[in-house]
């Protein structure tokens, strides 16, 4: 494979350009709120404009191809080198990762949770952002296994000192899963580097060698090492018990871009690691992926109608709407997988957005009772708008950016890749089709419990909260029209991600026959 | 026959520069002692810079030793190497060492404790320490070890009208007396058996067909380093000798003596027992194991911030010893010695920051207890981040230090490739996550508790433990981010002599 490493700059720069960004807030006093954040939105537009160059730059023809390639030096004793690229599935969610950082920061201007202290929040973020672009143009394992766990300390503190009324326990939870499952993942990439021939920890270099070197049972635990590593990320049942209590605790930012990114650490991995370096491995485990894949697709819907609390469901509707992903993963055909690609980037538009949503209606109402809330339509009736179409995007309505990640998804378990056994795999397309009625059910009954009808009594004008209850304001139309857009134009437009991801996925999937 | 060979004797040829920093160490010790006795305690301050520049000073050659490219030293007779991996271990002593005189100094002047002999107790350790890094000889091995102990059991007890220093250091003295016991007993066997006391020729007669008695010799040797090194079950001493210590004293014993520790052990299995692999393969496997698990579970509970860095360091002594467990398989014992040089390494400069933070806090909120560190981070914030920095690091969470460290004992681990080799990765794998509990309890505590008495003046740093938080944070730091610029690991010739079968 040709490597395309003209303007190889851009990504480095464009990954460690927040780092800069945070070594200049550190001398910003605290008190000097304002200027924290301008520094904070400066670099993060400047991270997003390398992001824009980096666009213009890249190839489109060569999608499927590594481009901005670069390799250096970095630990030499343990094999480990500064490897870097993108290619198109890298592509999305690299970008994706820089827009999302800078729409939470600009709503965060005048949403800064309490107990406030903008300085260190927004030096998290930036923090953040550094480890979610840099996971997804590792090459290395090594690397990837730094930049993975970049993001868990600014998440961890970002839940625990922002968070709910149970924040320590949710980000406690969240953290111990997360290290537990890449402690596995470690113990894995080792397996793999040694069962090479303790060469590299290239990702290229693996996938040329491991499937030749390691015998199919070898393969299958070590797979099983990464799948745990991965599968808590994503999350998958039953490791997902940590998503609700750290969705629901976490601040409106930290929801939304745990959401949007970071869970896609998790199937980013599966796609870009597990996969390709062991696919007989994979072709071994994949129907067990199905198989959780479609429990969690009802478990998440039976979980939402239970919930009482309208971030809580959002966070189950999250389990729900992975395990689309990782059912179109697990298919292990290109269908499946451009269906997964393209679901894990609407996944972050929708519920990203669901959770801005989410913290606005908490920031009016101080709750997020389902029963308590009503009327939305009527006291602010934009923001119920939103709240609307962002449901019915969700749901998986066609045109809207939803469906392209859940019906072909589906769709692909029908004719799963050769070798796999093809009556389990139409199960699960049933019973995922399944899960879709349900998600029109628990996201249209929240809809009309709170946004229909009229306001509660405690709620209703005259009651005390007349000056916090006002519709959408500046910042949040600045932070949210962007996503609003993007999730019509790629449910009106699909073909404009199609065509990024399916040269990549093809190369993913050469074990596969395509 | 005597007359014989008193003439055949003539003296060996030194090389002094090899042997630089030993002299220097010495030299300051003795200049110590002599001013200590005639200064007027006006000029007493005298002594602190003067140990801290004996330290660096024995610095000076150990760089100059490992820039001369003359290959390894051997002298007497190939009883004490200064090779690299000597050269390392004696770099990472000395600074060590600085670091704790750092800590020291403010303290000792606060508590008005006898200066002189403190800083003589603390670089007569240090010299046991430099010296044990290059001994290859059974004698020279105890030597060194009781030089390095002896000084240590009485700084243990170093404030002698309080009862729990006094506990720590008795409890360390019986404790690190039996410890020496059962392992002359073992070098006495061993001796025995061989009929000499170098290791490498030891290594040669013991072969590798094993009777029970060699088996019995190399077990208490193996058992003798155990408590040194405070593995568990042999770990008992520790908690009780590091909370009850003065705070600098337990940094210097819980980083400087534990690595010394190691470093015999690494050098007495890997020169003298290569071909006894089956013997303490085992035993490091189940020592591993057990130090590992037991320490965490045992942290988890703890409330005083000192003895749960006390089982954390226990601990982590498992991690470190988790390669030693497959060292003798073909192939990794190279990767196995790097292992335990790097971990210590970072483990040191970690650790050294750690303490340095319990010191300046201590200062202020006078408790030694978690909670203690309630809401640091809203009234001292950049002690809070480099606290965070630190416990990250010992938790292994990257960019910091500390996972370069776990990386690489995991990577030696499972290049042996064997069923339990992957158990206990997977055992490691498992106490790495279980760890967090008790490092993110003081992140919890800096972060997000309120602070307990609502004391919120800040914090002061004395300058010197400002200069020590300094070298441990950013050594720390760029040890994660990168370690190959900052030790050329792939240049640790290894240790010489070891493994020749």
């Amino acid at each position: 494979m040709e490597v395309l490493s003209d303007h190889n700059w851009v990504l480095t720069v464009g990954t460690f350009l927040p780092l800069v960004g945070v070594l200049i807030m550190l001398f910003i006093p605290k008190a000097d709120e304002a200027l924290s954040k301008a520094v904070a939105i400066g670099t993060a537009t400047a991270t997003l404009a390398v992001g824009v160059y980096t666009l213009t730059q890249f190839n489109f023809d060569k999608a499927g191809e590594m481009q901005f390639v670069a390799r250096h030096d970095w630990i030499s004793v343990i094999k480990s080198t500064y490897y870097i690229g993108l290619d198109g599935i890298s592509l999305p969610l690299y970008f994706l990762s820089m827009v999302i950082t800078l729409l939470v920061m600009i709503y965060s201007w005048n949403h800064v949770p309490s107990p406030g202290n903008a300085k260190a929040f927004f030096i998290l973020m930036l923090v953040l952002q550094t480890g979610m672009a840099g996971t997804f143009i590792a090459r290395d394992l090594v690397l990837f296994f730094v930049f993975f766990e970049l993001v868990l300390l600014p998440m961890y503190f970002m839940i625990g000192v922002w968070g709910g009324e149970n924040r320590q326990y949710a980000s406690l939870k969240f953290f111990l899963y997360t290290m537990f499952g890449s402690a596995l993942m470690l113990v894995a990439f080792l397996a793999l580097f040694w069962k090479t021939g303790g060469a590299s920890f290239a990702i290229p270099d693996l996938i040329a060698h491991a499937n030749a070197m390691i015998p199919k049972n070898t393969q299958i635990w070590i797979f099983a090492g990464m799948f745990v590593g991965f599968a808590v990320k994503v999350p998958m049942f039953p490791f997902h018990t940590w998503l609700p209590d750290a969705h629901t605790q976490a601040p409106t930012q930290g929801s939304v871009i745990l959401a949007a990114i970071l869970l896609k650490l998790g199937t980013y991995g599966f796609v870009r690691i597990a996969i390709p370096i062991l696919p007989l491995a994979a072709k071994a485990w994949a129907p067990w992926i199905g198989l959780l894949a479609v429990i969690g697709i009802i478990y998440g819907a039976l979980g939402c109608l239970a919930q009482t609390d309208m971030k809580r469901l959002i966070a189950f509707s999250s389990v729900a709407h992975m395990g689309y992903v990782m059912l179109g993963i697990s298919t292990l055909t290109s269908f499946g997988m451009n269906a997964a690609m393209f679901g894990m980037v609407a996944h972050g538009l929708i519920t990203g957005m669901l959770f801005f949503v989410a913290g606005s209606v908490k920031e009016r109402y101080h709750t997020l009772e389902i029963k308590r809330l009503s009327g939305m339509l009527v006291q602010m009736p934009k923001l119920g708008w939103i709240l609307g179409f962002c449901a019915m995007a969700s749901l998986g309505l066609p045109g809207l950016a939803g469906f392209w990640g859940e019906f072909p998804a589906i769709m692909s378990a029908y004719q799963p890749a050769a070798g796999l056994n093809v009556q389990v795999f139409r199960i699960f397309m049933v019973i995922a089709a399944v899960g879709t009625v349900l998600a029109a059910g628990y996201l249209l009954w929240l809809y009309q419990r709170t946004a229909f009808g009229e306001p509660t009594a405690e709620f209703a004008a005259g009651h005390g909260h007349d000056e916090d209850i006002h519709d959408v304001n500046k910042f949040e139309w600045m932070a949210w029209t962007p996503l609003l857009i993007a999730i019509v134009v790629f449910g009106v437009y699909p073909q404009l991600m199609f065509k990024i991801l399916d040269p990549a996925v093809g190369v993913t999937l050469k074990a596969f026959g395509g | 026959m005597l007359s014989a060979l008193a003439t055949a004797w003539t003296s060996p040829s030194i090389d002094y520069h090899a042997l630089a920093p030993e002299i220097i160490l010495g030299g300051g010790i003795v200049l110590l002692l002599l001013l200590d006795l005639f200064l007027p305690d006006a000029k007493k301050w005298v002594l602190t810079p003067l140990a801290s520049f004996t330290v660096l000073g024995a610095f000076i050659p150990v760089l100059t030793l490992a820039l001369s490219n003359q290959g390894v030293r051997s002298l007497f007779d190939g009883r004490y190497m200064v090779d690299d991996f000597s050269l390392v271990m004696k770099g990472l002593f000395l600074l060590a060492g600085y670091v704790v005189i750092l800590l020291t100094a403010d303290h000792l002047r606060e508590g008005d404790y006898y200066q002189g002999e403190y800083w003589f107790l603390l670089l007569t350790s240090l010299l046991g320490m430099v010296m044990m890094a290059s001994s290859r000889d059974m004698v020279s091995i105890f030597v060194s070890l009781e030089l390095l102990s002896i000084p240590a059991y009485m700084m243990a007890a170093w404030r002698k009208r309080d009862l729990r220093s006094n506990e720590a250091g008795m409890k360390y003295y019986l404790l690190g007396v039996f410890a020496s016991a059962l392992m002359l007993y073992g070098m006495s066997l061993l001796y025995g058996i061989t009929g000499s006391t170098k290791l490498v020729e030891i290594a040669t007669y013991l072969g590798s067909d094993l009777t029970s008695l060699r088996a019995l010799a190399v077990f208490f040797i193996v058992v003798g380093f155990a408590f040194k090194v405070s593995a568990v079950p042999f770990h008992t001493w520790a908690p009780d000798t590091y909370q009850g210590a003065p705070t600098p004293v337990t940094a210097f014993l819980s980083v400087a003596s534990k690595a010394a520790g190691f470093v015999a052990l690494v050098t007495v299995v890997f020169v003298a027992f290569p071909g006894s692999h089956d013997v303490w393969q085992p035993v490091f496997w189940i020592l591993s194991a057990l130090t590992m698990t037991v320490g965490n579970f045992l942290a988890l509970k703890q409330t005083n911030i000192v003895r749960m860095l006390a089982y954390s360091s226990i601990a982590q002594g498992g991690f470190i010893l988790m390669p030693l467990a497959v060292a003798g398989v073909d192939g990794v014992a190279n990767s196995a010695l790097r292992s335990v040089v790097t971990y210590l390494l970072v483990y040191a400069a970690t650790n050294l920051g750690v303490f340095a933070i319990v010191m300046v806090v201590a200062r202020k909120t006078r408790s030694g207890e978690i909670s203690s560190y309630g809401g640091l981070f809203s009234y001292a914030p950049g002690i809070a981040t480099l606290m965070t920095m630190f416990m990250a690091s010992l938790a292994g969470i990257p960019p910091f230090g500390g996972w370069f460290g776990k990386f690489t004992a995991f990577q030696s681990l499972v290049s042996a490739g064997t069923t339990w080799s992957y158990v206990l990765a997977i055992i490691g794998g498992i106490n790495s996550a279980v760890a967090f509990g008790y490092y993110g309890k003081i992140l919890r505590e800096m972060w997000m508790k309120p602070v307990p008495d609502g004391d919120t003046t800040p914090v002061t740093v004395y300058s010197s433990l400002g200069v020590a938080l300094g070298i441990t944070s950013i050594s720390t730091l760029v040890l994660g981010t990168f370690p190959g610029i900052v030790i050329h690991f792939g240049d640790i010739a290894g240790l010489t002599g070891a493994f020749i079968k």
